[in-house]
């Protein structure tokens, strides 16, 4: 929203709701070779991203594999340290924090997994494992460390008693839940999470979705969720990004999104999600992309999707679309954007004036 | 129940008549021993597949889609030779086109994988030899089964990598599989798997590990492919949506046994299985504003070991309370609710219709 909001008035007040605000933010993972290891490439995985995160709300970054979404919430956290642009965490600029600088800030920012079964340690007790953030950050809850983590099991829908149990005793769907409980020990302003419920199955996914939706009412928690299941986005999410080779190429309302999808990609990936509902088997268009996604290393010039997009012309192939508001909080990076009203307006949009 | 009683309740598709089906699978057990006890993966599985129709297997981890899959291949260990693995305990029947295949020997099973079924596997990478080129794998499949020479099923392996949709074939066909991107990879395996025109192919979550626009493109494929070769798909998976695409049928497993089989469009539109509302409620929908919160099933999937004595779902079923103590004493059997639909649950046919309506099905 940031940096395309041009009224200043409504700039401050956006800033004063906004957690964390991201500007310009790239990640470029240099190639080295050669005896000298000298820098030959980089593979850019996250390519100049713009956008701020509201409090209390839910934003979803989607995309595929290799879109740099990951990157983008290894950056976020500050896991990974950025080549350029600037992170905004409630007014300061964490953008290169050292690492001792970084760590009170830590107890704001928190990270939830993908993988329930490495981010756990096997060797320490659910008790340890909870209780880790307390002893890192030195805080000595009221009533003591193992009050504070079995009130954060049961927070979570475990049995307070496990406090000795180990991770291998518990299945996928509780040992989400025990990363979940660590995440929420500090009791942080932000949650950070990479894909939560892909490595589980369905009855259990849709028990982690509830408790992530509780826990977001009960803390009083703002989500960035990395996620690459469409369906799973539009149920939790507030607004959503959708993310091509290290871009945003568009940004909505979640809702608005998914009903007049403008950017031909979010067209075409939505197009492709299966549905249970045997009933639209006959109906559906299927926009196939032909193809696979271009390397990171040496991404097509202008427009990154150009090399797979139907309505590509030779504007696409030249001129990089910016990521633009064309209707009210909806942001799209395309030239030829769909479910477009009025392509007369068009012409007074900044990325047709440079046609 | 004896064997042939049950034979005569396999579920069938209605309107295929007398004709014998052409994939048949009879109280099929597959039982894992371990030093913890007896692991039940597949626990009394009966299902009928017919030529040119697509089955879906549809079930959580755990739920033994995976092993039944293995089980028609032939490719469970037997806990015959004297090794270190114990194997699988199989029983039960399967009958290919009318040939009994569990009683026949490991080398005659051999000679019908590859020709005439096939297999899909989840992860390409793992399933195909990193030492080898595509092309190679290719035609070591087809010449094993075709007396051709090399430049033949050479010809006959870039053929198939230009049907499966891979660009620039003749070249392609020397490549290794890691120069090869995941979708890619999951079409050489295709291709790999129809490379001597199989009459049943098995797809054991052939798109789980691939971004949804590929999966779109593989889902296609599968499609056109069977259409265009007439043969008998059984495509596993846990992806409600995948079902709803690609199937023609519908098989829901839980703990190793079947819980309700039917059409799609009756499993979608009609689901008559509490599990199956379960499943149907813990899914996102993509194609629909959001309403509710999801009806998530409570609990976990259970021990294969101690599998719950009665029906096993109902430690997680919330109408298990409505049937007396049936559901927690009496394993229930398959019954028709109607044509060519069958569930395993002891909720009486009014009980199931009220709750349907009423209580799950304006919740989706």
């Amino acid at each position: 929203m940031t940096a395309s909001t041009q009224k200043p008035a409504e700039a401050a007040a956006e800033q004063d709701s906004d957690l964390i605000i991201v500007e310009g933010l790239i990640k470029h993972f240099p190639i080295r070779a050669g005896i000298l290891r000298r820098q030959v490439a980089a593979v850019q995985a996250v390519d100049g991203l713009d956008f701020s995160v509201k409090r209390g709300e839910t934003f979803s970054i989607v995309g595929e594999s290799g879109c740099g979404k990951s990157t983008t919430a290894r950056l976020l956290t500050r896991l990974l340290e950025p080549t350029a642009g600037k992170i905004t965490l409630e007014g300061r600029d964490i953008t290169h924090l050292k690492d001792g600088a970084m760590r009170p800030l830590r107890r704001d920012v928190q990270m939830i997994f993908q993988d329930p079964f490495s981010s756990l340690n096997p060797r320490h007790t659910v008790g340890k494992i909870v209780g880790a953030p307390f002893r890192i950050q030195g805080v000595d809850p009221p009533g003591g460390v193992k009050k504070a983590v079995q009130d954060l099991l049961a927070a979570v829908g475990l049995n307070p008693e496990h406090y000795n149990r180990y991770p291998h005793e518990f299945s996928g769907g509780q040992r989400q839940r025990i990363g979940i409980a660590r995440t929420l020990a500090l009791r942080p302003r932000l949650i950070v999470a990479d894909e939560p419920v892909s490595a589980l199955d369905v009855s259990i996914q849709a028990q982690i979705l509830n408790l992530l939706e509780d826990l977001q009412s009960e803390f009083d928690l703002t989500y960035v969720i990395i996620a690459h299941d469409l369906s799973v986005v539009r149920y939790v999410s507030d607004r959503v990004a959708v993310m091509y080779l290290g871009k945003i190429v568009e940004l909505a309302d979640a809702e608005v999104l998914y009903r007049a999808p403008m950017h031909p990609y979010t067209v075409a990936l939505m197009s492709a999600v299966p549905v249970p509902d045997t009933r639209r088997r006959q109906e559906r268009e299927r926009i196939l992309l032909s193809g696979d996604v271009p390397s990171p290393i040496s991404p097509p010039p202008a427009c990154r999707f150009h090399t797979r997009c139907w309505k590509a012309q030779e504007i696409c192939r030249t001129k990089e679309p910016p990521l633009v508001e064309l209707l009210p909080r909806h942001q799209v990076a395309c030239h030829f954007p769909e479910n477009y009203p009025d392509p007369a307006v068009n012409a007074t949009s900044p990325e047709a004036s440079l046609r | 129940m004896t064997t042939s009683a049950l034979r005569d309740l396999v579920i069938r598709h209605p309107g295929q008549g007398d004709e014998q089906p052409f994939l048949e699978v009879v109280d099929l057990h597959v039982h894992f021993p371990t030093d913890d006890g007896l692991v039940k993966s597949v626990d009394g599985l009966s299902f009928a597949l017919d030529r040119g129709r697509t089955l879906g297997i549809v079930g959580e981890s755990g739920s033994g889609k995976s092993v039944t899959s293995l089980a028609i291949m032939g490719l469970h260990t037997r806990p015959a030779s004297e090794r270190s693995r114990p194997g699988a305990q199989l029983s039960g029947e399967i009958y290919l086109d009318g040939d009994e295949l569990l009683n026949k020997t490991p080398e005659y099973v051999r000679g019908l994988r590859g020709k005439r079924m096939a297999m899909i596997f989840q992860d390409p990478l793992s399933a195909m030899n990193p030492y080898y080129t595509v092309g190679h794998q290719i035609v070591e499949a087809y010449r094993i089964h075709n007396p051709v020479n090399n430049k033949v099923a050479r010809k006959h392996a870039i053929d198939l990598l230009g049907r499966v949709g891979i660009p620039e074939p003749s070249r392609r066909v020397d490549a290794y599989p890691h120069q090869f991107s995941g979708g890619m990879r999951q079409r050489a395996m295709i291709a790999m798997a129809l490379s001597c025109d199989p009459d049943l192919l098995m797809a054991d979550e052939p798109t789980t590990a691939l971004d949804v626009t590929v999966q779109a493109q593989i889902l296609d494929l599968i499609r056109d492919l069977q259409r265009e070769f007439n043969s008998s798909v059984v495509l596993i998976t846990h992806d409600l949506g995948v079902v709803a695409e690609l199937a023609d049928d519908v098989l829901v497993m839980y703990a190793g046994r079947a819980m309700e089989y039917g059409s799609a469009e009756q499993l979608f539109n009609r689901p008559a299985h509490p599990y199956t509302w379960g499943l149907l409620g813990s899914m996102p929908r993509f194609d629909r504003t959001r309403s509710e919160r999801l009806l998530a099933i409570t609990g976990s999937p259970p021990s294969l070991i101690n599998v719950p004595p009665g029906c096993p779902f109902h430690p997680r079923c919330g109408y298990a309370s409505q049937n007396g103590g049936l559901s927690e004493e009496i394993r229930p059997e398959l019954i028709p609710v109607e044509p060519g639909h069958t569930v395993a649950c002891h909720l009486s046919q009014t009980d199931r219709e009220q709750i349907w309506e009423h209580e799950i099905a304006p919740k989706l």
